[in-house]
Formats: C-alpha cells, structure tokens, sequence
C-alpha cells in the first residue's frame, strides 16, 4: 500500500486549546478514509493543516512522500490536495465554468477564451461522470449541484487527494446517494484518495474502507471499516466510562409545563428540520437534550419561543402558542437563554443595565404607564441582579458588548431567570465561558429547577448535558431517537446521537 | 418651449456627462471590489486642482492632465492604505478625504499662487472635429468639435466594458467583492484586486478633475467639483457598476444639468433650476434602492 498522505506526531495550538495532539496516522492512494468524531473533536483543524491553511506547532506532514515545509493552500494545491469546505468557495453570480476555471482562466491574448473553458469544464465533467452545464450560473443551482462545481474545480486544479468536510451535511438523501456514487466512481476509475470528514456512522459504513476517530484532539484508533461497528465507532467517539450521576437533591416533577406533539418545522435552507417530533417537560425537571449540532435541536428551541413557524402543536402553561409572538408566548410564563448571546442574547450596543432590564419596561414599577421610565429605580433593580448574578465588568452603565463572553452570558442569565418563568428553554447555557462562570451558571439551573421550573437544556457539550439532566431524549435528523435516565450510558446515548441506535436503525 | 432642445443644450450635457462619466468608471472598479468609495468627490477636486496647477507651470495641458492622474493614483494609495490594509471605515476615510481636498485645495491655491478662489490657465485640451459626421446636420453639430476627452471617454467605456467582465483580471475583481473566500482560495489575494481598483480609482478621479478645469473651461475654482463624486457614485450604483449603464446614467446626469441651464434663460430662478440634476438623482437612487427591496422579496 502506498501511503499518500501521512501525519507524524502533528499537534495544534489555537489560544488555550489544543486542537489536535500528537495524531499520527497515513491515508493510502485510492481508498476512502472517514474520519469521524463529535463537535470540536479536531477533524477540521486536521485537515485544514492538510490543505496549508494551519501551521501545525509541532509535528511533521507527507504529501507523496515529501516533507511538507509551507503550509499554504496554493503549496497544497500544488501538491494534488483538493478541499471542499463546508461552506462552498462560489461566487454565486459567475456561472459554472467561471467558478472551476477562476484564477486558472484559459486565455485568448488578454481576454478570457470563453469557448476553450466551457469545452474543458464540459471535458471534465463528462470524464468524471459529474454531469453540470457549464452556463448556468451558481446562484441558482441546488446545494448539491454546487457541491458538484466544488469538486470539479478541485479536479480542474489537478487535485488527487480530494478531502470532504460534512459534504453530506447540507444535502438531501438523494443527493447524498449522488455524491457517494460519483466519490466510488473516482476513487475505482481514476485512483484518486478521498479523505471524508462526518459524523454520521451509517455512511461511514456505507463508504468508506478505513475510519479514523477523534476525540478532544487526539486520535482513538484507526480500523478496518468492515470489522468494526457502529456501536464500537459510537463508544470511540463519545467515550466509554458512565457518566458521574448528577449530584443534586431528588425531586418528584410535577405536571407536565411544556408539551410539544407532532412538530414540523423547516430549517433556514427550507429543508425538514424537525420531523414529527414529540415531547413534555414536567416541573421540577431538567430534560436535556443530547444531539450532533444541525439535528434539529437550534429549530426545535427556536420553534418553542416564537422564533420560527413550525407545524404541531405546543403548548406553555397550557397555552397553545400557535401564532403567538416571542412577547406573548413569554407572558405565558416561558424564558429563554438563546443558543447565540450575540446575535439575539444582548443587545451589544445598549447598557448592561438596559439588557437586564429588558422585558420589563412596563412593569409600573419601572415606568409610569410603559412611557415614562424610572430611572433610579431601574438602576438599582439592574445593580442588585448585577450583584446576585455576580456580572464582573465596569459596571452597569457600560455597553453589554464591552463584556467578555462569561460575564455577557451571566447577564443573559440573569434576565432570564429574574422572571420567575415556569417554563426555561436553555440553549448553549456555558459555550465559551470560562470554568468558574460555568460552575455559577450550572448552580442558578439547579436551583431553577429546586424552585419547580421546567427546563428544556441543550448543549454541544455532552458533558454538560449529562451532569445536568434528570432524562435525556437524544435527537437524530429531527427525530427523537432515544430517552434515557441515569445513570446514563454514553455510549447508549452516543448511538442515539449518531442514529445507529436500534430503535432508529437506518432503512 | 421648442427652442429648449438646441445643440447647446445636447453639447452641454456631454460637457457635464464626462467627468462624471470619467470618475464612476473608477468608482465601479471599487465597486466590484466591495469597497465603497464614496471619497471620489475629493479626488476630483484633487485632481482639477493639480491638473490647472501643472498647466499654469509648464504651459502644457497635457502634462497638467498626466500630473492630475498621477496624483489621483497617490491619494487611490492613501485611500486603500486606510481602507484595505488598515480595514478602516471606508465611509468615514472617503468623507475625510473629501473634506480634506476641500481644505488642501484652497491653502495651495493661496500657498503657491497667492490667489483665492479661482486660478486661470492658458493652456486647454484641445477640440476635435470629426469630418464626415459634422456634416450632418444638428448631429454634425452636437457631435463635432468638443474636446479630446469627450471622445476617448466613449473609447474608455468599452475597453473598461470588456475589462471588467472579458478579462482574468475582471473577474477576480467582481470576485474579490463577491465571495473573497473564493478567490483567496483559488490562490488569488482580495486584498490585491482592493489595493488595484482603488489606485486605478483614483487615477480615473485624477482625469475626470483634469476634464473637469481643462476640457470644460480652463480653470481652477474652489470646490469645482461640486459633489459631481457624489453623482457619480449614484451612477455606479444605478448602473449597478456595468460601464455601458453607467456612462448612460452620466449622460442622463449631464442632459437635466443642462437643461437647468437652459431654463435660467426662461427667468427661472437658477437656485431652483440648479437642483435638477440632483434631485434627478435622488430619485434615481430612491427607485435603485426600491428595485432592490422588489428583488429581495421575490427571493
């Protein structure tokens, strides 16, 4: 076997991470290597210092057997390594073959030689079996049919090591049946390697000949695909031991305050996001919901506060919420710490002592007929949950936005939980906050929860999920997969998130 | 009313149209950038400024419009200097640019020739008459004998025509405001393209200034450019930086110019008669931004 592409000892530094550390292995000419892992596992960085955008700190990499001394993408393009990347490199209003030929134009004198590049896009494209028309321009095309533009502009640029990451993320069944057809296709006709960056072990075993699995940056293991299982895969991915049962004071829940049946809703690219799914949340209760980011978890939340039309029927306090507002559903009784505290947690630009206040500027203690606000009252309401919530800052007059992400959290935190909801949708409550925030903000849950509101928590953090949860449901594809109670098996769970469990076998 | 339409008014609207014309065909380069440079009217003034300066010096218009141009390409420096390397506010350097001309403008006037307000040049670009075409009659007429510039500046459009949109370098440009991500990745920098349409920009700004005092009326006056940057702008926009819809923005910019000219001789006050082309072009941009809105929705 010919190695084609080999990491020794690669680590990768970001500001306080290790990204990836000490990975060795080689990928060999004309196989299909899956690498698989959760969220953050470090597959992407991998394979972004494969493509020269990252210098890895330590460690060396072989293209062919040669020493790779520059990380840089036109280095790698040289090297006959091709990426396409999540999010597609097209300039939506050039058409196809202005998009594969872009930086290499075949010329004519100084002018494009536009003839020369539609015959070779359409050359290309009849070579490899990926059928495009030349002419048509990208914007207008389906996500999969751009896929297919990514991949030949790749090949247009000589590329032999194609590397794919989450190609199947965006596209549907079919298409993803395509595009396995047309990598089986170039891999047996014309020798080429395919590197397969996913999380979806049913196509890992559908595709690929070797697996190579990542946890938190390092490399678990590296197997034959046909002898290893899915079940295995899931255990490599998420870890075998069980998790610490949560240590928290034993409540009987109360009736159900949040029941959600039969909920549809599409996502931003207008695909089925949430598909006929079904749940309660009872007080006194957290329900945490375990799932591998873009499963229908951010819809769902979005769904439940008023954010995004759906299908279904959902209901707050008893209330059915259809056609209501993000206010009016929050008058039910529902909060919620949204999963971007940026785009729609604060307001960046107004004071802390606004964003805490927030919702409640017409409460008559706060303002004479919701016109007239006043101001000191306002102020030392602000200044004591800035105090209980222990916000560190310059204080409450300055700009959310002058906060670092721990503190601007807590402010969000803290507005959400001052209304005394019965119902908390809590999304992402700890992502990129440091260690001592995270401790406060899991201890203000837990007592939310000791104060009988029911919790719906999710998180791309398993670990956080699992200490915090009294049930877990894990999603799949819109889809409720499984629903677990501690003490919680992780690799159970890790199999619900990854759709192998056997209640949602696929096909 | 008839005699409103004569060939003086047809000749003063290309006189009006061109360096308008002249500068967008520099603002549709940053356009396709992605960089909003709304810093041309200052550039302009510059290069008016610079281009009857030189004049006067060397007795030679083409040198004065050779120097106009140079010192358009050095303030298109200045501007990406800020505005691409630094990642400035391109609107807050484009204002300061215009505010600056305004001011370094009159102090060299005063500094290096001890006037105020205007500075007169012997030299002038010289009119071309086309044989053949002026015998036609009134098109003979509108056609011939205007200066160089009204005529290259036709030229000028299409080669810019296929530049933009024929050659290699014309789509890494509209690439590099499109999605840079796309070009960085296909191994061609944005930053690059950015840095090139904004010299060129202001070589463009540098000839329109020079068309401006030179071609028009050999003449230098304070704040001569008259927010014709500003115009051209809203043709870039309007002619959604294509050079052809562009240039016929500026022709419709120069006939309602003219045309308040012509109305000043119906004893129609001139303060009034003067905001035509300006509030022509409002409206143009109100319906640009309309279309726009129309196009989104159907999305």
């Amino acid at each position: 076997m010919e190695k084609i592409v080999e990491f020794s000892h690669v680590s990768v530094e970001f500001p306080g991470v290790r990204a990836n550390d000490d990975v060795s292995f080689s990928v060999n000419k004309g196989e299909i290597f899956a690498l698989v892992g959760e969220n953050g596992a470090g597959k992407s960085t991998l394979m972004n210092v494969l493509y020269g955008i990252h210098t890895p700190a330590s460690g060396e990499v072989f293209v062919k057997g040669e020493k790779v001394t520059k990380f840089d993408p036109k280095e790698a393009i040289r090297r006959g390594i091709g990426m396409v990347h999540q999010h597609f490199m097209l300039v939506p209003s050039f058409t196809v073959a202005e998009n594969i030929v872009l930086s290499r134009e075949p010329k004519k004198g100084i002018l494009c030689d536009r003839k020369e590049e539609r015959r070779q896009v359409a050359d290309l494209s009849r070579e490899y079996g990926l059928e495009v028309n030349p002419d048509d321009v990208v914007g207008d095309l389906s996500v999969g049919l751009q896929q297919r533009v990514e991949i030949l502009k790749t090949l247009y640029r000589g590329a032999d090591v194609l590397i794919l990451d989450e190609p199947t993320a965006v596209l549907t069944p079919q298409e993803t049946a395509e595009l396995f057809a047309v990598l089986r296709r170039v891999v047996a006709e014309r020798g080429m390697t395919v590197i397969l960056i996913t999380h979806k072990l049913y196509e890992v075993k559908e595709i690929s000949d070797r697996v190579g699995v990542m946890r938190r940056g390092k490399l678990m293991g590296i197997h034959e695909t046909a002898s290893v299982t899915a079940e295995q895969l899931a255990e490599l991915m998420v870890g075998r031991e069980m998790a610490p049962t949560p240590e928290k004071e034993e409540m009987t829940p109360g009736e159900a305050a949040l029941e959600i049946s039969n909920l549809h809703a599409d996502n931003n690219r207008g695909q089925e996001a949430l598909n006929g799914l079904s749940l309660q949340v009872r007080r006194g209760e957290i329900v945490g919901i375990a799932a591998i980011e873009g499963n229908g978890q951010s819809e769902l939340l979005e769904a439940v506060s008023g954010m995004r039309p759906y299908r279904g029927k959902i209901t707050v306090n008893g209330g059915d919420i259809s056609g209501k507002t993000p206010g009016e559903i929050r008058k039910l009784g529902l909060s919620h710490v949204p999963e971007d505290r940026l785009s729609t947690g604060v307001d960046k630009d107004a004071s802390v002592s606004d964003n805490l206040l927030a919702g409640k500027e017409k409460e008559p203690e706060f303002s004479a007929h919701g016109i007239h606000l006043h101001p000191k009252a306002i102020r030392s309401y602000a200044q004591k949950l800035y105090e209980a919530f222990d916000i560190r800052g310059a204080g409450i007059d300055v700009t959310a936005g002058s906060l670092s992400g721990g503190n601007m959290q807590k402010v969000v935190i803290a507005r959400e939980m001052s209304f005394g909801s019965q119902v908390l949708l809590i999304a992402q409550p700890t992502r990129g906050v440091d260690i001592g925030a995270v401790e406060f903000i899991h201890r203000q849950i837990r007592t939310q929860r000791a104060g009988g509101a029911a919790i719906l928590l999710s998180s791309a953090d398993l670990d956080e999920v699992l200490s915090l949860s009294d049930r877990i449901l894990t999603v799949y594809e819109g889809k409720i997969t499984g629903e677990f109670f501690p003490p919680y098996s992780k690799t159970e769970i890790g199999l619900g998130m990854t759709g192998t469990s056997k209640e949602a076998a696929h096909e | 009313m008839g005699n409103i339409f004569t060939t003086g008014l047809f000749r003063q609207m290309l006189r009006s149209a061109t360096p308008v014309a002249l500068a967008a065909m520099g603002g549709l380069l940053t356009e396709h950038a992605g960089v909003m440079n709304i810093g041309m009217d200052g550039m302009i003034l510059i290069g008016a400024f610079v281009a009857v300066a030189v004049s006067v010096v060397t007795g030679s218009a083409a040198l004065g419009v050779l120097a106009a141009i140079l010192v358009g390409v050095l303030v298109g420096a200045f501007f990406a200097l800020f505005v691409v390397k630094f990642r400035s506010d391109e609107f807050i350097i484009g204002t300061a640019l215009n505010i600056f001309a305004g001011g370094l403008t009159v102090f060299l006037l005063g500094a290096l020739f001890g006037v105020r307000g205007t500075l007169r040049t012997q030299a002038g670009l010289p009119t071309v008459d086309l044989p053949l075409i002026d015998q036609i009659p009134f098109l003979g007429e509108v056609l011939s004998g205007n200066s160089l510039f009204i005529y290259l500046t036709v030229l000028i459009v299409l080669i810019m025509w296929t530049l933009v949109y024929r050659t290699p370098w014309g789509r890494w440009l509209r690439a590099s405001g499109e999605h840079p991500g796309a070009l960085r990745t296909a191994g061609v920098s944005p930053e690059g393209m950015r840095w090139q349409a904004s010299l060129l920009c202001g070589a463009f700004c540098g000839l329109a200034g020079a068309q401006l005092a030179l071609g028009n009326v050999s003449m230098f006056s304070e704040g001569m450019s008259n927010s014709r940057g500003y115009v051209a702008f809203a043709c870039v926009i309007f002619g959604a930086a294509n050079p052809g819809k562009a240039y016929l923005a500026a022709l419709m910019f120069g006939f309602f110019d003219a045309l308040g000219y012509r109305l000043q001789e119906y004893n129609i006050s001139s303060n009034l008669t003067s905001m035509i082309p300006y509030v022509i072009t409002v409206i143009m941009m109100v319906y640009v931004v309309i279309r726009g809105q129309k196009k989104k929705a159907a999305v």
